[in-house]
């Protein structure tokens, strides 16, 4: 996990020192691979940075989490621990909001495709709980990090990824008053699971403290913070 | 391993918080509705409606006989039933929107209903 987390950006892609932002926000380059332009005309490569290979990693380590998740049972369908968000929380602490998003909704999109659940109502209901809880992320980030750690991140994002699911359910799936009922019950697993991963995320970053590179990786790009 | 020594000042009080929010969600969502008047049913047919302000006894005939019911401080009950098995009688004081005590041999039910009708399964 240690490996993965931390990204060593010494050496890479020629627009490491670009202090513009994620590459990855703006338009990917297309450009003609020069070996390829021979064989085959066709063929294009796309230019990816190491802010891309980074965001790919974490995204790829938040996936795996949710796979294994996949197979624990639930007593009911919508209760899950929600491990992935270990990693969210751990890349909003590390590297900012913008990567955070960008990890959680690729986990969300390519763990679709790998479940078969694409387009279905399950992935709607998994992205709007990552919007929603995104969205709370965003402001609850603010917070004084003297007093607030990723225990109150990661109870904040739970509460707002079950309201998310429950305003989509009840809004489209479920338009019934009945769903109130469940409400509590949600709320509990929130506050439990919650509680549970902030901890793990917690105990990771103390235990890996913040490696220089990326400290001043992060001063050059003054919107990750 | 894990432990509580990565929870911050402000982390008790989101927990705290979070904690109170589910209570008073459990509180306020896990009560039916105030219930404010019966609906009583004989032979399938809405016998009457009486609001629960107001304690009296009401007794209503069924094929077997009389059944008495009884509204006291806003609840409902059965009072006395000829059925032979007596489970409406049994089933005691209805307090929520919702409740219901039937006697089936008598064709005699009690409804309690509020502004809003809980239901009682939902199916999806």
């Amino acid at each position: 996990m240690t490996a993965s987390i931390i990204e060593d950006r010494g050496e890479g892609s020629p627009r490491n020192g670009e202090a513009d932002g994620f590459p990855t926000a703006t338009p990917l380059p297309v450009r003609t691979s020069e070996k390829g332009e021979e064989e085959n005309p066709s063929s294009i490569l796309l230019g990816t940075s190491a802010e891309d290979h980074h965001i790919a990693r974490m995204a790829a380590l938040a996936l795996g989490l949710s796979v294994l998740e996949a197979a624990i049972p639930s007593p009911l369908p919508g209760v899950k621990p929600g491990l992935a968000n270990i990693v969210t929380l751990i890349v909003l602490a590390r590297y900012g909001w913008r990567t955070a998003a960008w990890v959680t909704l690729l986990r969300v999109l390519a763990g679709s495709l790998l479940m078969g659940s694409f387009l279905t109502p399950g992935f709607f209901l998994s992205l709007s709980g990552a919007l929603c809880s995104l969205a709370v992320l965003a402001a609850s980030q603010h917070l004084p990090s003297r007093w607030f750690g990723p225990v109150t991140h990661s109870i904040f994002g739970a509460f707002a990824h079950i309201a998310g699911q429950l305003l989509l359910v009840y809004f489209w799936l479920i338009p019934h008053t009945g769903l109130a009922y469940l409400v509590p019950i949600f709320a509990a697993a929130a506050l439990l699971f919650g509680t549970v991963n902030g901890l793990v995320a917690a105990h990771y970053l103390d235990k890996n403290p913040i490696n220089h590179k990326i400290q001043r990786h992060r001063e050059m790009r003054p919107d990750c913070l | 391993m894990l432990s509580i020594a990565h929870i911050k000042p402000g982390d008790w009080l989101t927990l705290l918080l979070g904690a109170l929010l589910t209570a008073f969600l459990g509180v306020t969502l896990w009560q039916g509705g105030a219930a404010d008047k019966a609906i009583i049913r004989s032979g399938g047919k809405i016998f009457s409606v009486v609001p629960l302000s107001r304690n009296q006894l009401i007794s209503v005939p069924g094929p077997l006989g009389i059944s008495q019911i009884a509204i006291h401080n806003l609840q409902a009950r059965i009072a006395s039933d000829p059925s032979p098995r007596q489970y409406c009688v049994r089933q005691g004081w209805l307090k929520q929107a919702g409740e219901v005590a039937v006697c089936l041999p008598n064709q005699v039910s009690v409804e309690l209903s509020g502004k809003q009708k809980n239901y009682d399964s939902l199916n999806y």
